[in-house]
């Protein structure tokens, strides 16, 4: 919500039987805990029932790189961001309105995350003299008077969970495993959430574990009744969020990766190709896009994991050179070591995905972290002049179109085709209005069989592409590799010509598929004026909230946004032309605003935060207003 | 290998246009021979024969063939191999690497195409030197070797590529000699008849940088005395008149090198070769000139399901609709 919009109090206006609920646009609501403490499960299941209820949500994870880093600590803090609302919610939030920290580290690793006046909600029972020594507190935060700032509510959760699941037996560690689940609960009862989506999923999942499933559905229930029967303290009555107004259809929430693992599945079928062959090497945060292929062997994709990131991308490469899909993803340490091969599917011309879930680095970095720092990486990461495509995808769910285009542009034009996601979008989540896929465009792929006049690289004369030739197919043997190759026979060359013409030839086929691809449009705004914010990838969100903010407030400013940043869309430079000022938000040093000024000769100035998190909204909020100040 | 049927062909017909780049004397003109000559034995097709390589002088090997051909990186053949095989498993392919480029930069490769069992024919061609970069010591070049980067000889000790393909968990491994292209094509052949990996290393004569490195078994004044050529169910023996031959010694679990007749021992008493044994395989591929005769022919055979088959059991063709999967977990309506 808008911190400008004060809440209000509303006596049972919606008709409930709850009074002094306060009604919110949206709400923003962090769970965090030890990573043992079940955080994700409990953060996912509210973000699906709030968009279960009707409302728009965007969430997502933040988990520590330790797979379980000691109990207790800073470091083994994991948390789950929903951000849900009766408006178009774009972002996870910028601030929480609400944190639940199950134990002392969770507080303190997240409190800095909570707005003035915020709520926290608190499992007492884990402040034991132990845990503020693990989180590193002096002296107990709940008592010295530092949180009042905010709205505690302090309660026993452990002690209350073990109550409500003694019945079932469980050992202490199961028992005090639910407690997830009764915090859950209780958030349920507090935003007026339904839990019945969330019990279900509980017995699913626990069914067959005896009393693990009726346990845990009894802590839910003993949260929830926690808050309805009045026991909570009165400060906290709950807040009412309506639904949104999304456009009619069928929907589910998905994950950037889903998305993507989806979208490069639909376009697979619509090249009529008859295999993918995703080749990875298991890599934060990109493993989760092997994992989510991994289940679509029916859709003929097959995952293979290889013996590390150099094979994976040249398997992939061999895949395309035997008439399938070579797909290959990794995180931006992973692409750096496949760079050679990238340069050999440049060489032969062969199509090839290259996915990159861009991380915080250099080096290892934060590897859970999200960051757009491989732009520079993606156009330019290889020896010698080795053009390739260049897409990013704005948000989860634009994943699916992005990963179609994708198979689109590299079997069109047999080239590497990079995908920059990232570590925010491969694990935030949003509804999703399912698209009606066999309705969507097929782009067939044509393999050539005719001998007559055939060298593996004659060209088309739209797309510049070579042909793609299956082997196997009689009469066009033929011999491709990484040495030059002659662009009259296809043969082995050193002849220095030929290879000028070739340098060129690659870059121009670059460059055709801009005649191939949609005009950049202007996303909010005129299509001239004072200033325009222009960005990419996953700082969607942020600047489509920044913009509609401001001109919300009269300010004449627009947002552009691109999907293509190799080649640029053909329209690009006069679009931005049109603009007395443009801001470029990057979550890197600078490399779009670098590479608009560049080949645009464009005047930009960049907005860069890399902190290994997304922009605030007001970050680029305050960015656009001061700009247009200063000129007014 | 796939079976692949057509109308006779001549080795002639497995040679493309191109010229052949190798230096004069080179032994890897004999492999070429000895390699077209095998397809055209076994009936071949050139359309559905591939051959993949990685880098150095061996590499060039596609170019010359009338297959098609995918010159690639270094080191990554096996790689690259491994996801056309996956794409196309109709395709018979062959892996063509040298000594650096299959257990140096590629070593990592090479170890898992093996233990995965793809099916292949890999082509190591062994000449203990890098030849394309100018003479330096490679992974198999002796202790002490010489060489513009190892001026004070090689400190390294050498890899032996067929103990190792062994350990990686190769399920073929046979050696040949370029200039022997009898024992060459019956290799071949038995590689390419192989389902799965099959690990073929040839010793090949480096005229440039390493000439005659392998002259202790392969002149031909020592190839009868030094070269032990194996044979399934027959024992291990060699020399001019069988003369010489192999026994197992327990005490030391190594192979010793007996006289054979009246003044040694019974040709009974010799190992007997067994294809699918495992151990013997080992101790056969470690056997080391002047010490004992270099073990040659088919040192290990026991086939099992290729890495294709299991990876491709039951995955249809793609184009099935994406309707029901977008469909599945939670979904809601919103009403209009
Ligand atoms: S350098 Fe050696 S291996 Fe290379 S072509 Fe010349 S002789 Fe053959």
């Amino acid at each position: 919500m808008s911190r400008s919009q004060l809440p209000q109090t509303t006596p049972g206006s919606n008709g409930g039987p709850r009074t002094g609920r306060q009604v919110r646009d949206s709400v923003v609501v962090r769970f965090a805990g030890d990573s043992g403490d079940g955080m994700q499960t409990a953060g996912a299941q509210f973000g699906i029932e709030a968009a279960l209820s009707g409302r728009d949500i965007s969430t997502f994870p933040d988990y520590p790189a330790e797979i379980r880093a000691p109990a207790g600590t800073t470091y083994g803090v994991s948390a789950f961001q929903v951000h849900f609302g009766s408006q178009d919610v774009k972002t996870a939030g910028d601030e929480l309105d609400v944190l639940v920290a199950l134990n002392p580290a969770a507080l303190k690793v997240n409190l800095g995350d909570l707005g003035l006046g915020g709520t926290i909600v608190v499992d007492r029972g884990a402040f034991t003299d132990r845990n503020l020594k693990k989180a590193g507190y002096e002296t107990s935060p709940l008592e010295d008077n530092s949180l009042a700032p905010y709205v505690l509510i302090s309660l026993d959760i452990t002690a209350l969970t073990l109550r409500a699941v003694e019945p079932f037996e469980l050992s202490q560690k199961d028992a005090i495993r639910c407690r997830n689940m009764w915090a859950l609960g209780l958030a349920l009862w507090m935003f007026d959430g339904d839990k019945d989506a969330t019990i279900e999923w509980v017995a699913n999942k626990f069914s067959g574990q005896g009393g693990v499933a009726d346990a845990n559905v009894a802590a839910i229930n003993a949260g929830n009744a926690f808050g309805e029967t009045a026991e909570m303290p009165s400060i906290a009555a709950g807040w009412t969020v309506d639904p949104a107004n999304l456009d009619q259809g069928l929907y589910r929430t998905v994950s950037g990766t889903e998305a993507l693992a989806w979208g490069l599945t639909s376009g697979l079928a619509a090249s009529g190709l008859e295999r993918m062959i995703f080749a990875s090497y298991p890599i934060t945060p990109a493993s989760n896009l092997l994992h989510a292929l991994a289940k679509l062997r029916s859709h003929g994709v097959v995952t293979f994991q290889a013996e590390d990131e150099i094979a994976a991308a040249c398997a992939a490469i061999g895949a395309s050179y035997g008439g399938a899909l070579g797909v290959t993803s990794s995180s931006g340490p992973g692409v750096a070591l496949k760079g050679e091969a990238i340069g050999l599917a440049v060489g032969t011309e062969l199509p090839l995905i290259v996915v990159n879930s861009q991380r915080a680095g250099p080096s290892t970095g934060m590897p859970t972290k999200t960051e757009q720092a491989d732009l520079f990486q993606a156009l330019y990461g290889r020896n010698s002049d080795a053009p390739v495509a260049v897409l990013a995808p704005a948000t989860p769910t634009d994943c699916f179109e992005v990963g179609r285009e994708a198979v689109r542009i590299a079997t069109t034009f047999m080239t590497p085709v990079f995908v920059l996601t990232d570590a925010y979008l491969s694990s935030a989540a949003e509804p999703w209005r399912i698209p009606d896929v066999d309705a969507l465009p097929d782009f067939p792929v044509t393999f050539r069989t005719d001998p007559d006049g055939y060298h593996p690289f004659i060209r088309d004369p739209d797309t510049l592409a070579r042909p793609w030739v299956r082997p196997g197919t009689p009469g066009l043997e033929h011999r491709i590799g990484g040495i030059e190759r002659d662009a009259e026979t296809g043969n082995i060359s050193y002849d220095p010509e030929n290879h000028d013409r070739m340098t060129r030839t690659r870059a121009e086929r670059i460059e055709r598929i801009a005649q191939f691809i949609p005009a950049q449009t202007v996303d909010a705004g005129s299509e001239s004026g004072a200033l325009a914010v222009v960005g990419w990838g996953s700082t969607y969100g942020a600047i489509s909230k920044a913009v509609e903010r401001c001109r919300a407030d009269g300010l004449a400013v627009s947002h552009v946004h691109l999907r293509w940043l190799s080649p640029f869309p053909h329209n690009l430079a006069e679009l931005l032309g049109g603009f007395d000022r443009l801001i470029v938000p990057e979550v890197n040093a600078g490399q779009l605003v670098h590479v608009l000024r560049a080949r645009l000769g464009l005047r930009a100035d960049g907005l860069n935060r890399v902190t290994g998190r997304p922009f605030r909204i007001r970050e680029i909020e305050s960015v656009i207003r001061a700009a247009l100040e200063e000129e007014s | 290998m796939t079976p692949a049927t057509r109308s006779e062909t001549s080795a002639k017909d497995f040679a493309s246009d191109q010229d052949v780049r190798w230096c004069p004397g080179c032994g890897d003109y004999a492999i070429l021979k000895g390699v077209q000559k095998t397809l055209a034995d076994v009936g071949a097709s050139t359309e559905n024969t591939v051959f993949v390589s990685g880098i150095g002088c061996a590499a060039r090997f596609p170019y010359y063939m009338s297959t098609y051909g995918f010159h690639t990186i270094h080191g990554r053949a096996p790689a690259l191999a491994t996801g056309l095989k996956l794409a196309n498993p109709d395709l018979d392919v062959w892996v063509v690497t040298g000594d650096g480029d299959a257990l140096s930069i590629g070593g990592n490769h090479t170890l898992h195409v093996l233990r995965r069992n793809v099916d292949l024919q890999i082509l190591l061609f062994n000449n203990e030197i890098y030849g394309l970069t100018k003479g330096q010591a490679s992974p198999t070049s002796r202790r002490g070797t010489v060489t513009p980067s190892t001026p004070r000889g090689s400190f390294s000790n050498p890899v032996h590529p067929a103990s190792f393909a062994i350990g990686a968990g190769a399920r073929f491994v046979a050696r040949g000699i370029d200039i022997n292209l009898k024992l060459l094509t019956e290799v071949l052949k038995a590689a390419h008849e192989h389902r799965g990996a099959s690990f073929v290393e040839i010793f090949q004569n480096c005229i440039v940088f390493n000439d005659g490195c392998f002259s202790e078994f392969t002149d031909k004044a020592h190839a009868g005395s030094m070269q032990l050529v194996v044979e399934n169910g027959k024992p291990l023996r060699f020399g001019p008149d069988g003369n010489r031959g192999l026994r197992f010694n327990p005490r030391s679990w190594k192979l010793e090198t007996v006289d054979v007749g009246p003044d040694g021992v019974a040709v009974e008493d010799l190992v007997v070769h067994d294809e699918t044994n495992r151990a013997l395989a080992l101790l056969l591929a470690e056997l080391q000139p002047p010490d004992a005769p270099m073990a040659l022919g088919v040192l290990y055979r026991d086939p099992a399901e290729s890495y294709h088959e299991a990876m491709l059991a039951g995955v249809p063709a793609a184009g099935a609709s994406l309707s029901d999967l977008l469909r599945t977990g939670k979904t809601w309506t919103v009403e209009g």
